[in-house]
């Protein structure tokens, strides 16, 4: 039986350097919020940027990337469904229309 | 769960993998659907309460961001201290893991005084449907920054008496993967509860 | 080492009584798949009958028009029992109880991937269910029905412990099978024997795996409604309270997004029962293999997107009924392609006409009753006229009972001579089948026409004159046969453990692994690690699969010793529950720290002592 990808761990430089991107885009969030001029894009703007670190954490703090594919199917195989039976909800309650 | 469970039985593993990190990752899985219950019941019950105080009324953004900033370099020393252990470098690896479950401590200091404030300032869980949902969905989650930093420094006291060796990695790995996890929800929730408010 | 290991040892005697032996402590810590199996399926089997004789209660109430021999207040206790026992402390951990012991050995290993997990998820589920049925000594028992509709459950209408005992026995049974649908879940990916890729793999363990994948997804969401509702009542929340903005559909929606998954998580073992049962005594493999395997991901995936049709009545608007009729009629289509794919394999095949065919075959026929009127509610226009009356009664007993149950029969049948090394009578199990099939239809299918007349469902009587009579008559008659046919059933288990033929290894030519090792295993289930090549390794051995069989030159494996943590764990859990539930903290305290203490015994506990 074959072994998973070997670990391609990133090197401690790597990790500061995503940690100090998620530090900034945190502040890029908080800083949307504030400007009252990007008020008409704040959902879309706000999801994204939630959904970049939300991906690179899993991504390569949790080795997601770089691991056995397994891994991924366990994770985004629940989460897919997750989100699919958001979806419905948000629409039957109208969440999005605010 | 155990340290030992899957791996002192001479079994084979059909994948190669680690029992104990598939069983961690289904985990994650089901907390998936856990979180998305939780915050699916927050975003319909958002703006139905019929009294005050209201999320814009108290949800206060700096103090909060910086709790949020805290628990994303949790997750920075997280990973340097698995990658200590994986080296065999025990020394920072204990000191990256009792930063890691500190760094957790902080914030649910920081939660605590959030949730303390607001009930002074009149939120409880039975004023209205944003406290009660409030609570729960933030609750929840310190309650799994808790169970996290009650493990981070088991595994601290147990590298502090030489039983958590580099052999010992993938026990950490997995801690990290909950850790992560964890943080990995806060993320979400920043954004839907304090920024989407 | 057990004395097991003795017998084995002696040689010769291939009949491994020992893996049962050793006294009740044995028992209590043991971490064996197969004991833990065998618990399971004992417990389960005996909350079977405790569910039966609810239901056969209701029926005799229902015999007549204007009874009184249950008031109304017992009669809601009855159907709400009836209903959860049925569902969460029957169905599900007969389930389960083959999963523990057929699962290991189908793929080929010496255990589950965490023994004393599993260990503490039936003690978990053993707990919590007397838990739930202590509220009949307490007050009474849970009466707000299986669904436990908001809000019904609130303290206003439901003062009292009896939800509490339901809210919090619910979430004790929740963690007990989300722990043990995690643990096959690493078993079925990670013990598989060498060579037993994915498409190798019998479809048992296939239903076992897609089954515990739907556990973990879909458990959270009632564990979630089951919080908002323990808030309510404990903390005065408002989660469900209408004048506060609450609002009483979402428990429904959390529930439901839990409750259909779960109707597959009740059908997907018996379809991979069935699905191994009529190959073996057609003589043939099955017809269209990855079809069944592919369509049972497929309903496993579809069956998350189908939850409001539970809900057509409540007003949810012409879109959303739209799409969830839609969504509902599609998965039908993956569950006709099972059918086709069984009548497929029996077609042409050397049929040997048995105890497990005859309820193999027993559960088709009436599978596809139930799936067609299941079809018929489908559509909401026509589900707005069955819903709440005895037509989903009867539906739901063709799929439950018609169904999951003739499958579990089917499988107690084939499987029992492997778990007991002895053989049950076929002429007895025979008996048993017909009289189940006879009076199983003469008690539900007069419930179609009673529903369609207008017969509401949940009511503890109907008047005369309504013309309801006659067929609750026959329903209540028939209902009486079929609790006595469970004595039967008992009766040639009793017989077969008295003077039952022994089994062997593979009394019905069975092809897949658990077929050949001894009845019952050793404790250690292979000796030799088997290595497969085929999907059907005992019918291929010309293709080279290896089946070293028990060889005695090879010493005892070595296996994961008895942990009393497990049991200890669980107990913590019952105490907080027990703390919760009378609202006394100091008791929920000491469940925590009898639970802290198990935890960390157990994962300083090195797994071999
Ligand atoms: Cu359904």
């Amino acid at each position: 039986m074959s072994n998973g990808p070997e670990h391609a761990h990133p090197s401690t430089r790597t990790y500061v350097l995503v940690a100090a991107i998620l530090a900034v885009i945190t502040a890029v969030e908080v800083a949307v919020f504030y400007l009252e001029a990007l008020d008409p894009v704040l959902v879309p703007v706000l999801l994204t940027l939630s959904a970049a670190k939300f991906t690179m954490v899993v991504g390569l703090f949790m080795h997601l990337k770089f691991d056995a594919r397994l891994f991924r199917a366990l994770f985004i195989g629940p989460l897919f469904v997750a989100i699919a039976v958001m979806m419905a909800m948000f629409l039957m309650y109208g969440v999005f229309r605010g | 769960m155990s340290h030992t469970e899957a791996a002192a039985m001479e079994v084979h593993s059909a994948t190669g993998l680690s029992s104990r990190k598939i069983l961690m990752w289904t985990f994650i899985g089901s907390e998936c659907m856990l979180f998305g219950s939780l915050i699916t019941t927050y975003l319909v019950y958002r703006g139905k309460s019929v009294v005050g105080p209201y999320p814009e009324d108290l949800l206060n953004i700096p103090f909060i961001t910086v709790t949020t900033f805290v628990l994303l370099m949790s997750s920075l020393m997280m990973v340097l201290a698995l990658a200590a252990v994986q080296r065999g470098d025990m020394k920072w690896g204990k000191v990256w893991l009792f930063m890691t479950a500190f760094l957790g401590m902080v914030f649910l200091g920081g939660q605590v005084f959030e949730f303390t404030h607001f009930v002074h300032e009149g939120l409880t869980l039975k004023t209205n449907l944003f406290g009660g949902t409030f609570f729960l969905l933030t609750g929840t989650h310190g309650a799994h920054v808790a169970v996290g930093v009650i493990w981070l420094l088991s595994l601290f006291l147990l590298a502090q008496r030489g039983r958590l060796t580099q052999a010992n990695a993938e026990t950490v790995e997995i801690a990290g993967l909950y850790w992560h996890f964890v943080d990995v929800v806060w993320i979400v929730l920043f954004t839907l509860i304090y920024l989407l408010v | 080492m057990s004395a097991t290991g003795a017998t084995a040892a002696e040689g010769g005697d291939h009949s491994h009584e020992g893996t049962y032996s050793g006294g009740p402590w044995s028992w209590i810590t043991t971490v064996d798949h197969k004991r833990i199996g065998v618990m399971y399926g004992l417990s389960a089997f005996f909350f079977f009958l405790v569910g039966g004789i609810e239901a056969l209660l209701m029926r005799l109430q229902l015999g007549s028009p204007e009874n009184t021999l249950i008031d109304p207040d017992l009669y809601n206790q009855l159907f709400t029992m009836h209903g959860t026992t049925m569902v969460f402390l029957a169905i599900m951990p007969l389930s389960a109880a083959f999963f523990n012991f057929i699962v290991p050995l189908q793929i080929g290993a010496r255990d589950v991937a965490f023994p004393r997990l599993n260990a503490f998820s039936f003690w978990l589920f053993f707990l919590g269910a007397l838990f739930m049925n202590a509220s009949f000594l307490f007050g009474g028992a849970p009466d707000a029905g299986w669904f436990g509709y908001a809000n019904l459950t609130s303290t206003q209408y439901s003062p009292g412990m009896r939800i509490d005992f339901w809210v919090i026995g619910l979430m004790v049974l929740g963690v007990s099978s989300i722990a043990g649908a995690l643990n096959f879940i690493v078993t079925i990916i990670n013990l598989r024997a060498e060579g037993m890729t994915f498409m190798r793999m019998p479809l048992f363990t296939w239903m076992t795996l897609i089954t515990s994948f739907l556990l973990v997804i879909a458990f959270p969401a009632i564990t979630v409604g089951l919080v908002l509702l323990m808030f309510d009542r404990m903390f005065g929340t408002l989660f469900f309270d209408p004048l506060a903005g609450g609002d009483v559909l979402l428990w429904q929606h959390l529930f439901w997004i839990f409750g259909h998954p779960e109707v597959y998580i009740l059908l997907l073992p018996g379809l991979g029962m069935v699905s191994e049962i009529i190959p073996v005594f057609s003589r043939k493999p099955l017809f269209g293999y990855a079809f069944v395997v592919y369509s049972g991901i497929l309903i496993a995936f579809l069956g998350f997107g189908v939850w409001a049709h539970h809900m057509f009545a409540v007003g949810l608007g012409p879109v959303a009924n739209t799409v969830f009729s839609a969504t509902t009629m599609l998965i039908a289509i993956p569950t006709g392609v099972k059918i086709f794919n069984w009548i497929a394999t029996l077609w042409g095949g050397s049929l040997r006409m048995q105890t497990p065919l005859y309820f193999s075959l027993g559960f088709i026929s009436m599978f596809i009753i139930g799936g067609l009127s299941g079809v018929m509610h489908a559509s909401a226009a026509s589900d707005l006229q069955q819903t709440d009356t005895y037509f989903i009664v009867a539906h739901i007993h063709y799929v439950l009972f018609g169904g999951v149950m003739f499958a579990l029969f089917a499988g107690m049948y084939y499987w029992i001579p492997k778990i007991t090394g002895r053989m049950l009578s076929d002429r007895l199990g025979k008996l048993h089948f017909w009289i189940m099939l006879v009076s199983f239809n003469v008690t539900f299918f007069p419930q179609h026409f009673l529903g369609l007349h207008g017969m509401p469902r949940r009511t503890f009587t109907y008047e005369s004159g309504l013309g309801f009579e006659a067929m609750n008559l026959m329903s209540t008659v028939g209902s009486m046969v079929l609790g006595a046919s469970m004595l039967i059933f008992l009766w040639n288990v009793l017989r077969m453990l008295r003077k039952g033929e022994p089994a062997g290894a593979n009394p019905w030519e069975g092809s897949t692994l658990e077929w050949s090792t001894t009845s019952p295993p050793p404790h250690y289930n292979f000796r030799v690690l088997p290595t497969v090549h085929s999907r059907d390794p005992l019918w291929a051995e010309d293709t080279g699969d290896s089946m070293p069989g028990d060889d005695p030159s090879v010493a005892d494996p070595h296996m994961p010793g008895p942990s009393f943590y497990p049991l200890l764990s669980a107990v913590g859990i019952i105490v907080m529950a027990a703390g919760a539930l009378t609202t006394t903290f100091p008791v929920v305290f000491v469940g925590v720290g009898v639970l802290l203490f198990g935890v960390y015994g157990w994962a300083f506990q090195p797994l071999e002592h």
